[in-house]
């Protein structure tokens, strides 16, 4: 597989960041170099072996229905680079 | 201070050391601190610290001396450490050294570091880094590099400390802290103490709450200390570990005395080899100190076994697969909405979201977060992520068959001493392979430690690391423990920071 | 052919077009607090007063799970008659949005927490249809962003964001826009008498994406056959209708809509679309087609969700008697299907009635005092049964004092109209004696009402000889003549003997 300059432009509006024109090729050629060693895993046999789903034996902590959390919102707001009357603050959007 | 060239008594004194004398009373909190937040000012050429909390930490000292007056001492009462800057701390800013996170104040405590306050331990600042941790070299930080302490015989090129915790490296091994905590996603705590000469310990996955720190890969980030001793180690550890109900991921295990553990002898203890770690093209002073450091052991009664772990050579494609899939997604919070950089004048919420984040991350983290949503766009997902999560299982496999015969593992730490400033840059794989002796650690969760073992011909620090069973750090403690002995690694750098 | 399918057919110019609907509702889970975080579910509250940081995405921040969404969960797979799954994943669907701050929604992809169920909908004519559920899978509510209060600015609140919603899958089993509304209103019926969800539309808590297809006649029956979708149409999904009325009339306009563009020339393209309730039509939503590419992988802060069986068996004793098993019991004391289906449609109105059964009532009379009279009278007044003036006892008293012979069908709406005013909680002693409305069963009083009807009507004197079914229409008169307190059936005795009427008049 070969990574395109228009796939590094798709990939990087997916991911929402503004490359510049000038950057996808360079980019692109990273990517390849990157995915051409990656390559290498397609030698391993990995049929019938599951996929990692945790890492260490362990089972899911649960926790009980409480209200424990909230209030809080003067301190959610102090980081905000727009806020307003407790509100987060976009440019509009459009549906 | 009397002889800026010369370490002072206070700063060069080991976290064990520091400990005693001010249960003893033979020193104040206030006293050490106040030695660790000149020596960090005067120390500001190796840019290891994002941001100096002096005066902060001259007031927690206080309380401490206090506390210890009234006999209300906490484990690591009065005692300074520095803390990554991936670490959230409560009024302190926290950048995880990018300029998206900008002037990010978190009103909340990570978990570790909350912990290590309850102990009674003073924060003297936060430790530089790559950028979300992504890197090898301190070389991705928005705010700069960080030069390594050591510089090779002979030369005054500035060297990395090695990544992504190379500023509380350089910290610990320029004596700016008793000790520092990291986080080790692929090798970044065991990698760059190697390269400066210093102890750093990647615990068990979720023995360490991963609450309250910046998120760069879920499945592998792990906190842990980084200290001038095993001994150290072992005591930082057991303040930071421990289960935590706002990790799902912690464990819920006792956690035990280490440095009781740590103690007694390596006889009888089987010790493996793995072959696969002997890689074409390794400097022959690596090979070399790896054999030393199995006939270290050997001579304090260790058995020495000969084992293997088949897929080695797989783990760094499969790091960079998953890592940057896990970093893909949790860096798509920082989106300039409710905290941290955000572009001037969007025209709409995706010229918010594109600029704030082109202009936020840097050239890595970009790079890591386009493989990361290549890798599980449609049509990819199988070929690598799910792929490279079977892989995962495999190398694990490896690891559970070889230590049924084998109680810890020894292999070298890095594949090479510390490197000059901007050489490996240019090629990112080139870069990428410092982490290959440590990433199969986090690949597999298991507990891994890098102790400082010798210096290369020209004078720099070289490290061996230790790995264990799952969640068995006592173990791993004392194993590293005797390489430290053997090792007997007495070196520090030329101070010509402060000259 | 049977008639039933005949009726959903559409029109159309070039033959009949049947439609296909299948549904994805998204509940919100009854819980005190949210699926991750410990914040409060509560609605209505201040911007942003009922979020952590966990809600709000802030760095380094991690989900922990709430056991009682787990259970609801299940809770509500049991009701569906489901598979429980043992295991589940947590995924990350992956998009940007200014209301989803992590930049990801954690849900159930490939591994969800139910599997296969089915819901039973009854329709008006009496027939009974299987809806089949694909699945059922837990997942996080977005925040809410506000349009209208800034000229260039969206606000966002994020304290929805982290709430628990069970979102649930039908196969298209649905073939027209009463079906359709039919099974959200059974769904939600469900879900009410179950706890786990408090099916207000109003406030969002229930959610519907309708997705809906034409095909030409035959085309259903086909896929049903084969399980192929070969045969059906192409899909547009409806997002986010949130009222029954509503759903039945974004059916109807977007299979129109489909059938003339096909018939047109045109083809059908599979997309999201908007239900515009003031226009009555469906638009595209152009804004969410973009990149449809969610990158779903497992979430990394969280391990498979693992079900104790002994747990779910423990959830399977408890579930209460849902509205399928409670109206066949009601069917066992006599009642229609019907009339049965309509009681139990409500969790409400299900314990109204037997509110009223336990106050002694029977219970054919009780639905049919129900259905003819009481209900007539809330909805009139836009009242729900819970609000209704009238208590499950009163109405049984009414109702036994009819039975009695005490009052008769007309006195007793009298008595309930009183009740309805006066709330005196005693239609029985309060009522009929302090105002006189004993019924009549003097045979005196009744027979002189007789005698002057007779009196009135030579004519129909005749008539009733030739037809005795007219009796009905002198008693109607001899009812009239007493004010309506007369006994129904004396007055029907006393004219049979009088008229000479057979017995079987
Ligand atoms: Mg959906
Ligand atoms: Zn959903």
């Amino acid at each position: 597989m070969s990574v395109d300059k228009d796939t590094v432009r798709r990939i990087a509006r997916l991911a929402r960041i503004a490359v510049p024109e000038t950057r996808l090729e360079p980019l692109a050629a990273e990517l390849n170099g990157i995915f051409q060693w990656v390559e290498m895993l397609g030698e391993v046999d990995v049929e019938g072996v599951p996929a990692m789903t945790s890492v260490v034996a362990q089972k899911l902590k649960w926790r009980m229905d409480e209200v424990t959390d909230g209030g809080k919102a003067d301190d959610l707001m102090i980081n905000a680079p727009e806020g307003e009357d407790h509100f987060f603050i976009v440019p509009k959007v459009v549906e | 201070m009397s002889d800026p060239t010369k370490p002072t008594s206070l700063a060069s004194m080991t976290l064990a050391e520091a400990r005693d004398a001010l249960r003893a009373k033979k020193i104040s909190s206030k006293e050490l601190t106040g030695a660790f937040v000149s020596a960090i000012q005067a120390a500001r050429p190796l840019n290891a610290f994002i941001t100096e909390a002096g005066e902060q930490a001259l007031a927690m000292a206080d309380a401490s001396d206090r506390r210890i007056a009234r006999g209300e001492a906490g484990a690591l009462e009065g005692l300074p450490l520095a803390i990554k800057d991936l670490f959230c701390t409560k009024g302190v800013r926290t950048t995880a050294a990018s300029r998206i996170l900008g002037n990010f104040v978190p009103p909340y405590e990570s978990t570790v570091t909350q912990n290590l306050w309850d102990a009674g331990a003073v924060m003297l600042g936060k430790t530089n880094l790559d950028e979300f941790a992504m890197g090898s070299s301190n070389e991705t930080s928005f705010f700069g590099p960080v030069f390594n302490p050591w510089r090779a015989s002979n030369s005054n090129a500035n060297l990395v400390p090695g990544g992504s915790s190379g500023g509380s490296a350089a910290a610990v091994a320029a004596d700016l802290c008793l000790a520092a905590t990291g986080t080790d996603t692929g090798g970044s705590i065991r990698q760059p103490a190697a390269v400066t000469g210093r102890v750093g310990m990647k615990p068990t996955y979720g023995r360490c709450s991963r609450f309250g720190i910046v998120a760069f890969a879920s499945s592998l980030d792990q906190a842990g200390p980084m200290t001038k001793t095993v001994k150290d180690a072992a005591i930082m550890l057991k303040t930071m570990a421990g289960v935590d109900r706002k990790d799902s991921t912690s464990v819920d295990l006792p956690v035990p005395d280490y440095e009781k553990l740590m103690e007694g002898s390596v006889k009888g203890l089987r010790v493996g080899i793995p072959r696969e770690y002997r890689i074409d093209g390794a400097p022959a002073e690596i090979d070399a100190l790896w054999s030393k450091g199995a006939e270290w052991l050997k001579a304090q009664g260790a058995e020495i076994v000969d084992v293997s772990l088949p897929h080695t050579k797989y783990a760094l494609p499969t790091y960079y697969i998953v890592a940057p899939a896990e970093a893909s997604s949790n860096l798509a919070r920082y989106d300039g909405v409710r905290f941290g950089h955000r572009a001037e004048g969007p025209h709409d919420v995706v010229d918010l979201y594109e600029r704030s984040r082109g202009e936020g991350f840097g050239a890595e983290v970009q790079r890591r977060v386009l493989i990361g949503t290549y890798v599980l766009s449609a049509g990819y997902y199988d070929a690598y992520y799910a792929r490279a999560q079977k892989l995962r299982t495999l190398i694990a496999r490896d690891f559970t068959e070889a230590f049924e015969k084998c109680d810890v593992l020894l292999t070298p730490a890095t594949p090479g001493p510390a490197f000059a400033v901007g050489s490996k840059t240019a090629d990112p794989v080139q870069m990428y392979l410092n982490d290959v002796f440590t990433v199969t650690v986090n690949l597999a969760g298991l507990p891994g430690i890098s102790v400082p073992a010798g210096l290369t011909a020209n004078g720099l620090p070289l490290g061996l690391q230790l790995i264990g069973k799952a969640f068995d750090e006592g173990t791993l403690l004392r194993a590293a423990r005797a390489v430290e002995e053997a090792a007997d690694f007495q070196h520090s750098p030329a101070r010509w920071w402060s000259a | 052919m049977s008639a039933s399918v005949k009726d959903k057919t559409i029109k159309g110019e070039t033959g009949d077009w049947e439609i296909v609907i299948g549904m994805e509702v998204h509940a919100q889970v009854l819980s005190e607090s949210k699926l991750f975080s410990g914040a409060s579910t509560r609605f209505g509250a201040d911007p942003n007063s009922q979020v952590s940081f966990i809600d709000a995405g802030f760095p380094g921040m991690l989900p922990v799970i709430n056991e009682k969404c787990v259970e609801q969960a299940v809770r509500t797979g049991l009701g569906l008659k489901a598979q429980i799954n043992l295991n589940s994943i947590f995924d990350r669907k992956n998009y940007f949005y200014p209301d989803l701050p992590q930049g990801y929604q954690i849900s159930q992809y490939k591994n969800p927490i139910v599997g296969e169920g089915e819901v039973l909908i009854d329709l008006k004519d009496g027939e009974t249809i299987r809806v089949g559920i694909e699945r059922l899978h837990l997942e996080q509510d977005a925040g809410k962003s506000l349009h209208d209060q800034h000229p260039d600015n969206s606000y966002v609140d994020l304290n929805r964001s982290g709430i628990a919603l069970m979102e649930i899958v039908t196969r298209p089993h649905m073939r027209s826009s009463e079906e359709a509304a039919a099974f959200l209103k059974k769904l939600r019926a469900i879900v009410r008498y179950l706890g786990t969800c408090d099916g207000n539309m109003d406030e969002g808590s229930m959610r519907a994406d309708v997705n809906v297809s034409v095909c030409k006649v035959g085309g259903y029956e086909e896929f049903r056959r084969t399980g192929s979708f070969r045969t059906l149409g192409t899909r547009c999904e409806i997002k986010n209708v949130n009222s029954m009325r509503f759903i039945a009339q974004a059916v109807e306009y977007e299979a129109r809509r489909q059938v003339e563009l096909i018939e047109g020339g045109g083809t059908v393209v599979q997309e999201t679309r908007l239900f515009d309730a003031k226009a009555g039509e469906t638009r595209s939503m152009r804004s969410k087609e973009e990149a449809h590419d969610y990158r779903y992988f497992p979430d990394p802060d969280l391990l498979p969700l693992e079900l104790d069986p002994a747990w779910v068996e423990e959830i399977r004793k408890s579930l209460p008697e849902l509205p399928d098993e409670k109206k066949a019991r009601l069917m066992k004391l006599g009642l229609s299907a019907y009339d049965a289906s309509v009681l139990v449609g409500e969790r409400e109105t299900a314990d109204y009635f037997e509110a009223m059964l336990a106050a002694g009532a029977e219970a054919k009379a009780a639905a049919n005092w129900l259905n003819n009279e009481y209900f007539g009278r809330l909805n009139r007044t836009g009242l729900s049964i819970t609000d209704g003036p009238v208590s499950p006892k009163a109405n049984a008293d009414i109702i036994a004092m009819v039975a009695e012979g005490l009052i008769s069908g007309k006195i007793a709406k009298d008595v309930l109209d009183i009740e309805w005013n006066e709330r005196t909680g005693n239609p029985r002693a309060a009522i009929v004696e302090a105002r006189g409305m004993k019924q009549v069963t003097d045979t005196g009083a009744i027979d002189a009402a007789i005698e002057a009807v007779i009196a009135a009507n030579p004519d129909k004197v005749e008539e009733v000889k030739a037809k005795p079914k007219l009796a009905a229409w002198f008693v109607g008169q001899v009812m009239r003549q007493t004010g309506g307190k007369a006994n129904p059936a004396a007055v029907n005795a006393a004219l049979k003997v009088r008229l000479n009427l057979p017995d079987e008049g």
